[in-house]
C-alpha cells in the first residue's frame, strides 16, 4: 500500500479471510482496529502500527534499561514500560558466581545503564532480559534521552541511514533502544540530541534525512 | 419538581435560542497537556471539560494488581470556579458517583486484558459547568484515551436528552438540567450500537424513553464524527 491510511479504534478494516491480525480485533469475520495508528494490509497480515502509546515488551527487542534493584540472583531493570524486566544472573555473567559470597553489585550496580535483549515475555507480562547477545553491553558514562517508542524506527531510518548520519556528523557513540531510550556519548552530544529531538517532533515530514544532514552541517 | 423562573421553551425556541433537537456549539482538541500520555479538551457551549490520561503504568498498591487484567481509574472533579457559587474542591457524593459511572461507561470499550497488572488513570476536570458535564467528560476522555494509544473497541460518544413541558430536547444546558421534567445521560459506542451509560432523572413514559433513545443515538453519531475528525486532524501523516 502506498497510501498511509490512519485508522481509529473501532474502524472497520475488512474481512479477515484467515489472515493474521496485529493490533486489531475480530468480530465474526470482520476486522476492526484496536488502536489509533497506520493501517498495513497485506496478503497474510492485517496490522495497525500505533502512533502513540507506551512501550510494550516484545521478545527479540534490543532495549536500553536501567538497573533498579538487586536481588539474590539477578537484577530488576527499568525498561521504560509499565512492566519491569528481570535480568537473571545466568543471563548476565558467564563465569560461575557463588551468590552466598559475592555481592552482585560488582557486576551491575543500581543506576547502571545496560543495552540488552528481551528473551521472554509471559502472558501476564513477566519480562526477562539477557546480556547474552552480540550487542549487549553495559554503557559507561554518556547520557540517556527518552523519545516516543513508536518513533524509534524513524530515528534509525531505512537500514540505519539516519542514525549512521548522526553518528558520523557528530562523532558520537549512540545506542538506540526499541523502548524509546537513546544513549549518547561524545563531545558533540548536544548536537546529536538536538537532531534526535527534531526527528521525534517532525517524524511525519518527508525528506527528513536531508534536513537533518543540513542541520548538522559538514 | 422545582419551577423555573422563566419558561424554558417559548415558541419552539429554548432559552439559549436553540431548537429542541439542536446541540450547542462543540469544540474539541487533543494533546494540550504535554506531560500526560493523552489529553483532550471538549466544550459544549459553556460546558467545558479537560481530561488527562496517564498510562498504562505500573499499578500500586500492589494488592490491586490482577495478573490477567488491567485496571481503569477515573477521577471526576469540578473546579471551584466552574459554577456560580464556589464549589468545594473535595470529592463529594456526586463526583464519586460520576467517577464510578464514567469509569464503567469507558472501561466497557477498553481492552483491559491487554495491559495486565497495569493501570490507566483518567483525570476529568470540569473547568466550566453549564449542564451535561458528565457526558462532556466522557466525550473528552474517549478521545484522550485514543490519543494515548490505549486499545479500545470503539470511541465512546455521549449526550444528554430530556423533556421540557411536552417537548423532547437534546443536549441540556444548566437551566434545563435543573428545571426540566426529566433528563437522561447516555453514552454509547456508536459504530457498535452498544449503550455503556444510561441514567435518568424525572418521569418519562415508555414511549418517550424510546423516542429519546433514538434521538440520543442520532446525536451520539454526530458527536462520534466530530471526535473522529478531531483525532484524524491531529494525527494526520503527510504523504511521502
Amino acid at each position: 500500500m502506498t497510501q498511509r491510511e490512519i485508522v481509529l479504534p473501532g474502524t472497520y478494516i475488512e474481512e479477515r479471510k484467515g489472515r493474521k491480525v496485529v493490533n486489531c480485533y475480530v468480530e465474526g469475520e470482520k476486522v476492526f482496529s484496536k488502536v489509533l495508528g497506520i493501517l498495513k494490509v497485506s496478503d497474510d497480515e492485517i496490522s495497525v502500527v500505533p502512533l502513540a502509546g507506551k512501550y510494550f515488551p516484545k521478545v527479540g527487542d534490543r532495549i536500553i534499561g536501567r538497573i533498579e534493584e538487586i536481588e539474590v540472583s539477578g537484577w530488576w531493570v527499568d525498561i521504560n514500560s509499565p512492566y519491569k524486566a528481570f535480568l537473571p544472573l545466568g543471563e548476565a555473567v558467564e563465569e560461575f558466581v557463588d551468590v552466598r559470597r559475592v555481592d552482585l553489585s560488582r557486576f551491575y550496580d543500581i543506576g547502571d545503564i545496560i543495552f540488552c535483549k528481551i528473551t521472554k515475555v509471559t502472558k501476564n507480562k513477566m519480562v526477562q532480559v539477557s546480556m547474552k547477545d552480540m550487542l549487549a553491553r553495559k554503557l559507561f558514562g554518556g547520557i540517556t534521552i527518552k523519545i516516543t517508542p513508536y518513533k524509534v524506527a524513524r530515528v534509525i531510518g531505512k537500514g540505519g541511514s539516519m542514525i549512521e548520519l548522526i553518528k558520523k556528523k557528530t562523532g558520537s557513540e549512540i545506542y538506540v533502544g526499541q523502548n524509546g531510550i537513546i544513549w549518547i556519548k561524545g563531545d558533540k552530544k548536544e548536537k546529536a540530541i538536538e537532531a534526535i529531538l527534531t526527528i521525534e517532533k517532525e517524524a511525519h515530514i518527508s525528506g527528513l534525512t536531508e534536513k537533518i544532514a543540513k542541520m548538522l552541517g559538514g | 419538581m422545582k419551577k423555573a423562573d422563566i419558561p424554558l421553551i417559548i415558541n419552539g425556541r429554548r432559552i439559549d435560542g436553540r431548537l429542541p433537537e439542536e446541540i450547542r456549539e462543540v469544540k474539541m482538541s487533543v494533546g494540550e497537556i504535554l506531560n500526560a500520555d493523552g489529553s483532550a479538551r471538549v466544550s459544549f457551549g459553556k460546558t467545558e471539560a479537560i481530561v488527562a490520561v496517564y498510562g498504562p503504568r505500573a499499578l500500586f498498591p500492589k494488592f490491586l494488581q490482577e495478573s490477567d487484567v488491567g485496571l481503569v481509574r477515573v477521577t471526576y472533579s469540578m473546579s471551584p470556579f466552574s459554577v456560580d457559587e464556589r464549589k468545594n474542591p473535595a470529592p463529594d457524593r456526586r463526583s464519586i458517583e460520576i467517577s464510578k459511572v464514567t469509569k464503567e461507561a469507558l472501561s466497557a470499550a477498553i481492552f483491559i486484558e491487554d495491559f495486565p497488572k497495569a493501570v490507566v488513570d483518567i483525570y476529568e476536570n470540569i473547568v466550566q459547568a453549564d449542564g451535561s458535564t458528565r457526558v462532556t467528560a466522557i466525550n473528552a476522555a474517549s478521545i484522550a484515551l485514543a490519543s494515548a494509544g490505549i486499545p479500545m473497541k470503539d470511541l465512546v460518544a455521549a449526550c444528554s436528552v430530556g423533556k421540557v413541558g411536552d417537548i423532547l430536547i437534546v443536549d441540556l444546558n444548566g437551566k434545563e438540567d435543573n428545571y426540566s421534567e426529566a433528563d437522561m445521560a447516555i453514552a454509547m459506542m456508536p459504530s457498535k450500537g452498544l449503550i455503556t451509560l444510561l441514567q435518568m432523572d424525572g418521569r418519562l413514559t415508555k414511549e418517550e424513553i424510546l423516542q429519546l433513545l433514538k434521538k440520543a443515538e442520532e446525536v451520539c453519531k454526530k458527536i462520534y464524527e466530530l471526535q473522529r475528525k478531531t483525532l484524524l486532524e491531529k494525527f494526520k501523516v503527510e504523504e511521502d
